[in-house]
């Protein structure tokens, strides 16, 4: 009886947030309209949480004497970490978004992985199905918090190579066929009450010790531009660990939470895998970009290099104009310059547009986010099915710090590592000029026929610096003419 | 009456079940142009794995499993606070020709 009131209210609570995040992720299949999204999927957030310090009306026997302490705790750590996960939020560079989503995801899956760890050490989980699940979701769960790690070092530069070492794919098969097997150890110790080779908790501790090892190893080996699709499996992991885990403490709001953001994961990173014409797998297990492997088709032609300043006038006189922004874009910070430069041209009574391919970036939709920082309206943006069909009619096609996106050979060419791949038919336009700093190759590490076309110049510089010689190449040409 | 929650293996996978379709279905439907967001909205919504960490830590009756509770609630505000600010941020940023605005990025002093 006592009982009743908290858990009706942390019922209606839990469901009402359930509700508000699945109505919230809805709004967002629009930018009018996600704003509002993130704000009710808030609401229904920070319902839940408060209403499960009501959970102290029904603890068990053992906690109760502990109980204010309990709450104390969990007050401190929800100020400290939401403290300084907002701040850090609020203060963090565009640019550096994808490793924040990184930590933000590991957090989840460490928070998910340490409710498994509070219910296996305290030995609570009842009966097989339970256990299994909860160690499921710790052991995902923890592979997510520490591949986490490893993908925001890598994001952030912490660590600058993909470490790889021969046989490494068989070493982590290795670990994880003996984390399986110590998790089933544990499951058939405990259902038998038998009593286990070396005692319980240590048992539990080798077993989240080798789940976090196997999430560094299985992260090492993967390259940067590979990114975008390691940050989605690891969302989609932390969803699973959460929904799992969701179960175990009966908590449907979790598990509903959780499974959403599952598939979410798993549909952005089959989408990710696609745009890269790879299979998951494929990205997870073999090491991409190591070096060129196979004999290309050789290509015809030069490369010719022109100014900046001249390809800047060009473009002012061109009709239409579509640009492909790539990841050097924001490498070097030029996305401002480079809106400026737009607005010139606009003013001037040119057409842009953007278009953008899916991996640009180093997670979904990054160029998007960066491009709407600079101030660039989100309806000069395309997506690749959305614009491709326009290059044709393009005077102009200007490639900024992109490479294998706009690689023909992934059309053309048999013999080419990314054969297949979808890629923007920059190409087509009457007029290409490519923004790069040097004469290297792309993450695939292949040369662009692109670049060797007859229709193709090569502006050589900092995309920052070139988009300012653009600007006062252009700005030069007003004055002159009203002089 | 009694309001206690009560979910069983078959039920627990229905429930699976019907929620990876919605969020496979729900989600199929955000543009391209927003999956940054996407992701870190998607981020945010399982941070609602602190309400499970609160439930463990006031349940916790060691000072082992007070400090594993810690650390889960630790994370799983984190999770939730640092999903939510980043996703509002980025989302405020996207604007039509129309409202067309200035840039959002920090002036240089």
């Amino acid at each position: 009886m006592f009982t009743m009131i908290p858990q009706l209210a942390i019922g209606i609570a839990d469901l009402a947030a359930a509700f508000l995040f699945m109505y919230g992720l809805q709004r967002m299949s629009s930018p009018a309209t996600a704003p509002s999204g993130i704000f009710v999927a808030g609401i229904g957030m920070a319902a839940a949480v408060l209403a499960s310090f009501l959970y102290a009306f029904d603890v068990s026997a053992a906690a109760q004497p502990h109980l204010l302490v309990n709450i104390s705790l969990a007050l401190i750590a929800l100020v400290l970490g939401g403290g300084a996960a907002w701040w850090s939020g609020k203060t963090v560079a565009m640019t550096a978004m994808p490793q924040m989503v990184a930590l933000y995801n590991g957090m989840g899956g460490g928070a998910a992985g340490a409710i498994a760890a509070v219910e296996l050490f305290g030995a609570k989980a009842q009966g097989s199905t339970q256990l299994v699940v909860t160690l499921l979701g710790a052991l995902i769960g923890a592979v997510s918090l520490s591949g986490s790690l490893i993908a925001w070092a890598k994001l952030d530069g912490v660590i600058t190579k993909p470490l790889r070492v021969k046989g490494q794919q068989y070493f982590n098969m290795a670990v994880l066929l003996v984390l399986l097997a110590v998790g089933g150890y544990i499951v058939f110790v405990t259902t038998r009450g038998s009593d286990p080779l070396i005692a319980m908790p240590s048992l539990l501790a080798v077993f989240f010790g080798l789940a976090l090892i196997f999430g560094v190893l299985m992260t090492l080996p993967i390259g940067g531009a590979d990114m975008p699709v390691v940050i989605s499996i690891y969302n989609a992991f932390t969803g699973l660990a959460v929904g799992l885990e969701g179960f175990v403490l009966q908590n449907p709001a979790l598990m509903i939470a959780g499974m959403v953001v599952g598939a979410a994961g798993m549909l952005l990173t089959l989408l990710m895998a696609k745009a890269m014409n790879r299979s998951v797998a494929n990205v997870l297990f073999t090491n991409f970009g190591d070096a060129p492997k196979q004999k290309q088709s050789a290509i015809k032609g030069s490369l010719k290099p022109v100014d900046a300043g001249d390809a800047g006038i060009f473009m002012r006189y061109a009709k239409e104009v579509i640009i492909v922004p790539g990841y050097g874009l924001a490498v070097a910070q030029g996305q401002q310059k480079l809106y400026e430069f737009v607005k010139l041209l606009q003013a001037a009574g040119v057409v842009v547009k953007f278009a953008i391919h899916p991996v640009a970036g180093r997670m979904p939709g990054q160029m998007d986010v960066l491009l709407a920082e600079a101030g660039v309206p989100y309806d000069l943006i395309f997506q690749l099915d959305d614009i491709n069909d326009e290059f044709a009619n393009a005077d102009v096609a200007l490639v900024i710090g992109a490479n294998d996106v706009v690689n023909p050979a992934a059309r053309n060419d048999k013999s080419s590592p990314i054969f297949g791949m979808p890629i923007l038919n920059a190409d087509k336009a009457k007029k290409v000029y490519v923004v790069k700093r040097g004469q290297g190759k792309g993450y695939a590490g292949i040369v662009n026929a692109l670049f060797y076309g007859d229709n193709c110049d090569m502006v050589y510089g900092d995309a920052q610096a070139v988009l300012v010689k653009m600007i006062e190449a252009v700005r030069g040409l007003g004055t002159a003419a009203a002089a | 009456m009694d309001f206690a929650i009560s979910i069983s293996g078959f039920v627990a996978l229905y429930v699976f079940m019907l929620a990876a379709f919605a969020g496979w279905v729900i989600i199929g439907h955000v543009p391209a142009i927003l999956h940054t967001p996407l992701m870190s909205g998607s981020n945010f919504v399982h941070g609602i794995v602190v309400v499970g960490g609160i439930f463990a830590l006031l349940n916790a009756s060691t000072t082992l499993e007070q400090g594993i509770g810690f650390f889960a609630v630790l994370l799983g505000a984190g999770n939730a606070a640092g999903g939510f600010a980043v996703t509002r941020r980025m989302l405020a940023m996207f604007q039509t020709s129309g409202t067309a605005a200035k840039p959002h990025h920090k002036k240089k002093v």
